[in-house]
């Protein structure tokens, strides 16, 4: 799908054992398969089914999204975190579009 | 009658309109379902009640977009911690929400989404620990206006 935007909330310091909060989300319509167009044909579904959250290479958070996840899918999730580094954040469209976003973290 | 329970009937009503005119002689997941799929999903135990909160609107105005968090009592550490959480409503035309997977580098174990009800309905937290317990909260929503025809 064409023009899918992302955004990512992390916080930009944390201390090293912190657990902190992480939201997300994706401008998507994450299309059900379930409604119908004007002429009663049913529209195919199309929506973000896999998300994932790695964290200095690591995968720490994954979601499978069914057509029951609200448009504009946000994920909420908590990470402890150990070390500075990177976010790394993906999302899969049933077409095989990937989109990515990423934020850094500074530990002390 | 008071304003809250009238808003409870038509809302039941006017979901039930809405169903039938978005999706003609369309099947709904029924209870047994649910626990079908959640069987296939995490396997044969049948899950407790406890452990899990599960916080969603006791009204949903509008099914389309309802918020939901799902937070597990486990301390997140090697020795004990929520490998996975199921989220399952059971009167939707599938009953499977999302499937989320976690691991003792999550900390807490709590999630934030935003979900589709089709109709009043119930929906099902089911979270499966690394020793392989199942958890489980339901809440039943009413839902006003239905929201899967997205």
């Amino acid at each position: 799908m064409q023009n899918v935007t992302t955004r990512v909330k992390v916080p930009d310091t944390a201390a090293k054992g912190d657990i902190i909060e992480i939201k997300t989300l994706a401008y998507h319509p994450m299309v059900s398969g379930q409604g119908k167009d004007a002429s009663g044909h049913t529209i195919p579904r199309e929506i973000i089914n896999t998300f994932t959250c790695q964290y200095n290479g690591k995968e720490v958070f994954r979601a499978k999204l069914e057509p029951a996840i609200a448009s504009n899918p946000l994920l909420g999730f908590y990470i402890k975190v150990d070390a500075g580094g990177t976010f790394d954040f993906t999302w899969i469209d049933d077409d095989g579009s990937v989109y990515k976003n990423s934020a850094s973290i500074t530990v002390t | 009658m008071k304003r809250s329970e009238m808003l409870v009937v038509t809302g039941v009503g006017g979901a039930a309109m809405l169903a039938s005119a978005a999706w003609p002689g369309r099947a709904w997941a029924t209870p047994d379902e649910a626990r079908a799929y959640i069987a296939s999903t995490l396997g044969p135990g049948t899950p407790v009640e406890g452990k899990v909160t599960l916080e969603v609107p006791d009204i949903a105005e509008n099914g389309a977009n309802v918020p939901v968090t799902i937070t597990v009592d486990s301390p997140m550490t090697e020795s004990a911690y929520v490998k996975t959480i199921l989220l399952v409503a059971d009167g939707n035309p599938n009953p499977g929400v999302a499937r989320f997977d976690l691991s003792p580098a999550n900390g807490k174990a709590s999630i934030e989404c935003r979900i589709r009800l089709a109709q009043t309905e119930n929906v099902i937290a089911i979270a499966q620990l690394n020793d392989g317990s199942l958890w489980s909260a339901t809440k039943h929503v009413k839902v006003t206006i239905g929201g899967c025809g997205g």
